[in-house]
């Protein structure tokens, strides 16, 4: 069992609906495929940093699924890139330290509202850690 | 004679004596770099957009690949850019 993490941009210029529902056919199609949805994130509508056919905003989504075999990876890329609706995808194999840190992000564990003054002051993914890794023993 | 506090220097002394660098994943035990969080990832960056050195930033070498994937990866999803002038 393996976990991969699939991040695409959806057209902007779609109908509001229609985004959702482009994210929601890759869950379905996923779950088809004897996939286990971890979890869909919406990111929200978000600036780019350069433009991609000509759109300047993009609508972010990362989906967290887990996989029995790789073979899904090939499919589901085919997909996405011959949907016209998802105008940039990455598809990436995630490590156990990655599925904690996602784990710990959905959970509000990670601290991104440690203030972040200085350039040298702990990074605010850094302080939360230890002790999550505690209670996760315990558990 | 004069005292040893008693010279004056004309170039501040301190001046050299930076601080040693260190790994800041390793000191605060960061086992993974999200290439989703830009904010994160602008703090190895310069103002162009170019992945800052080892020399300069003092990552290990593990931390300092992982970096330059993760800001690979951000870079095609247009989470940053490739190239930009006043990044910051």
């Amino acid at each position: 069992m393996r976990t991969y993490e699939v991040t695409f941009i959806v057209d902007p210029v779609l109908a509001t609906e229609e985004i959702k529902t482009t994210a929601q056919n890759y869950v379905d199609h996923l779950k088809s495929e004897k996939c286990e949805i971890v979890h869909l994130d919406d990111m929200g509508l978000r600036q780019l940093a350069y433009p991609i056919n000509k759109r300047s905003t993009g609508a972010y989504y990362s989906l967290e699924f887990k996989s029995e075999s790789g073979d899904i990876v090939k499919k589901l890329e085919l997909a996405m890139k011959r949907d016209e609706r998802v105008i940039r995808h990455l598809v990436v194999k995630l490590e156990k330290f990655a599925i904690q840190y996602n784990d710990d992000k959905r959970n509000g564990r990670i601290g991104r509202t440690l203030p972040k003054e200085e350039f040298e002051e702990p990074v605010a993914v850094a302080a939360p850690r230890p002790s999550v890794s505690a209670t996760t023993e315990e558990e | 004679m004069a005292k040893r506090d008693d010279i004056k220097f004309l170039s501040n002394p301190n001046i050299g004596q930076s601080k040693k660098k260190y790994c800041r994943f390793k000191k605060y035990g960061i086992k993974h770099i999200d290439y989703k969080d830009a904010d994160f990832l602008k703090k190895f960056l310069n103002e162009q957009g170019k992945i800052l050195p080892r020399r300069i930033t003092g990552n290990s070498l593990k931390y300092q690949r992982q970096l330059a994937v993760a800001v690979k990866r951000a870079r095609h999803l247009a989470i940053l850019p490739y190239v930009t002038d006043l990044l910051k």
